[in-house]
């Protein structure tokens, strides 16, 4: 399996009334041809903004300072915003399915018209091509009677049924790289489960690769290889999905996990994380995680933030001072 | 893009509120912008000068002085005299008493008479709520000038009249912000529970809307404000409304139409003081509506 | 669609019932009744009418009759385009709107595309270019545009291009028919005065929803797909972000029969504007019903359309 992307030491700032907010510090991570990976964590932890800096779509008063994102043998950072080479790449190389299926799709623009756009200017299909292609990939996703739907407008559908739209419109140029946004956090439960089937398997059928942005573990065990766990702008644990479920070793890790409602371990009760994650302005010298972790030493609170370091296991590395006892989580 | 721009505010807004009071903030982003600065120094100006006119004013307002008839700009009168020689600088002083007295009473009046009945028609709701709103639907069909034009031709001079003239046609703006507030209180669960436990209709009402509609009231007051003193000058400049004892800025520009090439201070001082304030109460009601609540923008 | 419509329409012509009454009972709002103001004017002027005189001036304006009977008497005449005898001119006064209606609205349909035009035009420009120069300027200008007492602006550009520069004549009105080009110059002025808060107030309220509909989502959906600027903002943006301007096109008309008063006294063009004024001054409360009836009922029609054509900007709404 070749190497897709590269994402190395990319870095994000916002600009705000109370200082510059560091969203995306330093995080590095790659994706392999035909892979899933997961990139975990709380809402705010910049998972979204680190995939909206690889398509480039930070705006004001957001700025990417620093970084590499490395794609098909060229540096996406160095293409300007809105140039030539940055748009043919967004949705026919690289797309991206958001988080709000109920407001991601124009309110006045048919389903047709937003499907056709796409497969117009990266295809280059004409009208009519591209109308009839729309109508089979949202058969494809599972819209009922298709040929009669594809001039409804977005406000005649459910929340779960456009986000299939938004799938078949995300999938329509068969692109290399599908990013999806915590993809079904804002649909109903019974409605996740299928979005996500049908949506891993668009990417199996499409041979794309994914890449999975969500605070729900659960979900990344189930179809990723790999997970990134972020916190604070930075990437505290990745390695194999088995690695991390198996033994996870930066507190933060443990603490999600035990936080996740498991139903093969009977009689468990979900402890949360205390506290809050800390301030984006003013993050301190030290471990982000430091006035959170349960297992902090002397050294963590005298010494600087912690690189990241392999550990035993494939691939596995973690930003973290401490080497917790290999214990299974569940009976911590 | 916007939506991780919102979530960044957010993250950034929950964790400061520990550290930055809510007035601190007020304050804060009130005045980061300069002409927001700019705009309360020229009222807090317009406020002193209307309330000293008889201390700051040099001369009588409408003290006439043949032998200073249409002076040019001097020492002795600072923005020149008009052909009965009285002196522009006191009339602009004095104007701005009428402008704000005009202004303010008008607003105060619609905003009360026009609370009120918006909370009537949403509260009440079925036919109290159908004549009311359609009536102000009636109301706005007016362009207000036109509106206050024909009140005040009717009612004949006089400041109150040009003030019950302004108020009628600045009510509907009120009731349909306070219906609006009220349909929504309404149909919130706690008054319900309010309602359950027995707590009379009239306290539930002023416990809950008043409250929640406090800035939406103030924004719509400080930008109506603005909008009133310009129809205030138009009416004076038409010569309809108030007499012409009562000294105008609309009135003094009007005025000046004779002696537009020889002098024309007399009619570019008190126009330029319109459009000064005018300016400012806009400018100052778009910085109270980004201070208090930015989700009004473009609502307001 | 078609029941929204209906629905309108039904509701449209409440409303304006409404506003007849308004008009109706604000002129006899005063005691007595509305000949009284009139002849309090001409006892001013130093003529007095004796009883008798009096008595047949009512009987002549069907003054007499009982309330009711009068505005049905005046709605019927209305409706059958008769607007009634003016007591100052002793003219029919739908005559004599005839004369002034054609001069308002040929400056209003100027000045409303103009404000409709370069209003949406400079506002898109600020909201794309948020931020820079353009932006700036263009907020600056919309602020004081807003603010300018529009009487006052007349002042300024008769003095600068009528008194100094002599290139502009002051006042009065041509048809176009008669002189094209005098009358083009003589329109300018009172046209840049009645249009100034128009397109303020147009490009105000474009840029806020340009840049309110350019943090949605659904863009962000868009930029993702690889679509040009050009694309977005025409596309997806443009004809959401209009969605609000159509709702303020029925109050820019208002705006310029506003606007229409003042503009039309200080250039003394004859149009309906200056006609009312001259009425109230006349306290001829003919004209005073007929004038801001009228304005009225053109400020509602048009608020309709613009009701009914925005089912066609807004698909959610054709539904209902």
């Amino acid at each position: 399996m070749g190497r897709l992307l590269e994402v190395k030491n990319l870095r994000t700032q916002f600009k705000t009334f109370d200082g510059i907010v560091k969203a995306v510090d330093g995080v590095s991570f790659y994706l392999d041809e035909k892979e899933i990976i997961g990139i975990v964590g709380e809402s705010g932890c910049g998972k979204s903004v680190t995939q909206l800096s690889i398509m480039q779509l930070i705006n004001r008063p957001g700025k990417i300072v620093g970084g590499e994102v490395w794609f098909e043998g060229k540096d996406l950072l160095k293409y300007k915003q809105h140039g030539p080479e940055m748009r043919s790449i967004r949705g026919g190389k690289i797309a991206m399915i958001f988080q709000e299926p109920m407001t991601s799709l124009n309110p006045v623009l048919t389903l047709g018209y937003q499907l056709a756009e796409s497969l117009i200017l990266h295809l280059k299909m004409s009208k009519e091509e591209a109308r009839k292609r729309a109508i089979e990939l949202l058969g494809m996703v599972g819209i009922p009677s298709p040929e009669d739907r594809i001039d409804d407008y977005p406000h005649q559908f459910s929340g779960g049924m456009r986000q299939r739209v938004m799938i078949a419109m995300a999938l329509a140029c068969n692109p290399k790289i599908l990013i999806a946004d915590e993809p079904t956090t804002s649909l109903d439960v019974t409605t996740q489960a299928q979005l996500l089937e049908l949506m891993v398997d668009m990417v199996h059928k499409f041979n794309s690769s994914l890449i999975l942005v969500t605070h729900n573990l659960g979900v990344v065990a189930r179809y990723a290889q790999r997970i990134y766990i972020m916190y604070a702008g930075r990437i505290v644990e990745e390695g194999t999905c088995k690695e991390i479920f198996k033994r996870p070793r930066h507190p933060y890790t443990k603490g999600l996990l035990r936080s996740v409602p498991r139903l093969d371990v009977e009689g468990e009760r979900l402890i949360p994380i205390e506290g809050l994650p800390p301030r984006l302005t003013d993050l301190p010298d030290q471990c982000a995680f430091l006035p959170r972790c349960p297992y902090k030493t002397e050294k963590c609170s005298t010494s600087p933030m912690p690189e990241l370091r392999s550990v035993p296991g494939e691939g596995h590395k973690i930003r973290c001072y401490v080497d917790i006892p290999e214990v299974d989580y569940a009976t911590v | 893009m916007a939506d991780t721009i919102a979530n960044i505010d957010q993250i950034v807004q929950s964790q400061s509120r520990a550290t930055v009071s809510e007035w601190q903030r007020f304050v804060r982003t009130l005045t980061q912008r300069k002409v927001v600065v700019f705009a309360l120094i020229i009222i807090a100006l317009t406020v002193i000068t209307a309330i000293f006119a008889p201390w700051l004013s040099p001369y009588d307002p409408n003290e006439k002085n043949f032998a200073d008839s249409l002076q040019q700009p001097n020492r002795k009168h600072w923005l020149g005299t008009d052909l009965l020689g009285k002196d522009t600088l006191s009339r602009i002083i004095w104007g701005a008493r009428t402008s704000l007295i005009v202004g303010i009473a008008t607003c105060l009046a619609s905003a009360i008479l026009g609370s009120t009945l918006g909370m009537l028609a949403g509260y009440m709701g079925g036919v109290v709520n159908t004549i009311i709103m359609r009536f102000m639907d009636a109301l706005m069909g007016f362009p207000m000038i036109v509106l206050a034009l024909l009140l005040a031709g009717v009612l004949g001079n006089g400041m109150q009249n040009v003030i019950i003239a302004l108020t009628v046609a600045n009510l509907p703006g009120y009731t349909r912000l306070m219906c609006g507030m009220t349909l929504a209180v309404k149909e919130n669960d706690y008054i319900l529970a309010q309602k359950a436990i027995g707590s009379s209709n009239l306290r539930t009402l002023f416990l809950h809307i008043l409250p929640n509609s406090f800035q939406p009231m103030i924004i719509m007051i400080s930008t109506a404000l603005g909008g009133i003193i310009l129809a205030e000058a138009g009416l004076s400049f038409l010569g309809i409304g108030l007499s012409h004892e009562e000294v105008t800025w609309g009135g003094l520009v009007a005025s000046g139409y004779s002696y537009l090439s020889t002098h024309p201070m007399l009619a570019f001082a008190p126009g330029l003081c319109v459009m000064l304030v005018v300016f400012s109460f806009n400018i100052l009601g778009d910085g109270l509506r980004d201070a208090l609540d930015p989700r009004l923008r473009g609502v307001l | 669609m078609a029941n929204y419509i209906v629905r309108r329409l039904l509701w449209g012509i409440v409303i304006l019932i409404l506003v007849s009454l308004i008009v109706f009972f604000a002129i006899r709002m005063v005691p007595g009744d509305p000949l009284t103001l009139f002849v309090s004017r001409t006892q001013e002027s130093g003529f007095s009418f004796t009883k008798a005189q009096l008595d047949a001036l009512r009987r002549r304006f069907g003054l007499d009759k009982p309330v009711i009977v009068q505005y049905v008497d005046w709605i019927s005449n209305m409706l059958r385009g008769d607007l009634g005898e003016s007591i100052y001119y002793r003219q029919d006064v739908a005559k004599l709107i005839k004369e002034r209606l054609p001069v308002t609205l040929y400056l209003g349909i100027i000045g409303f595309l103009l404000s409709l035009t370069v209003g949406t035009t400079a506002g898109l420009l600020a909201g794309m270019r948020r931020a820079t120069w353009i932006d700036n300027i263009i907020v600056v200008i919309s602020y004081i545009g807003i603010a300018i007492p529009v009487f006052w602006l007349g002042y300024l550009l008769i003095f600068a291009f009528g008194l100094k520069l002599r290139i502009l004549p002051i006042g009065g009105y041509t048809s176009p028919f008669e002189d094209f080009w005098y009358s083009l110059r003589q329109i300018i002025m009172p046209v840049i005065c009645m249009v100034l808060p128009g397109i303020a107030g147009m490009a105000r309220q474009m840029r806020s929803s340009y840049l309110e509909v350019a943090g949605q989502d659904y863009i962000r959906t868009a930029w993702a797909k690889g679509l040009t600027e050009k694309a977005v903002v025409m596309k997806h943006i443009l004809k959401n972000s209009l969605i609000p301007i159509v709702t303020l096109l029925g109050m820019s008309i208002g705006g310029i029969f506003g606007g229409s008063v003042l503009v039309e006294n200080v250039f003394a063009i004859p149009g309906m504007g200056r006609f009312l004024v001259q009425g109230i001054f006349q306290q001829d409360y003919v004209i005073m019903q007929a004038n801001t009836f009228l304005m009225a009922v053109m400020i509602i029609l048009s608020n309709l359309i613009v009701d009914i054509s925005y089912g066609w900007f807004d698909p959610r709404i054709r539904y209902d």
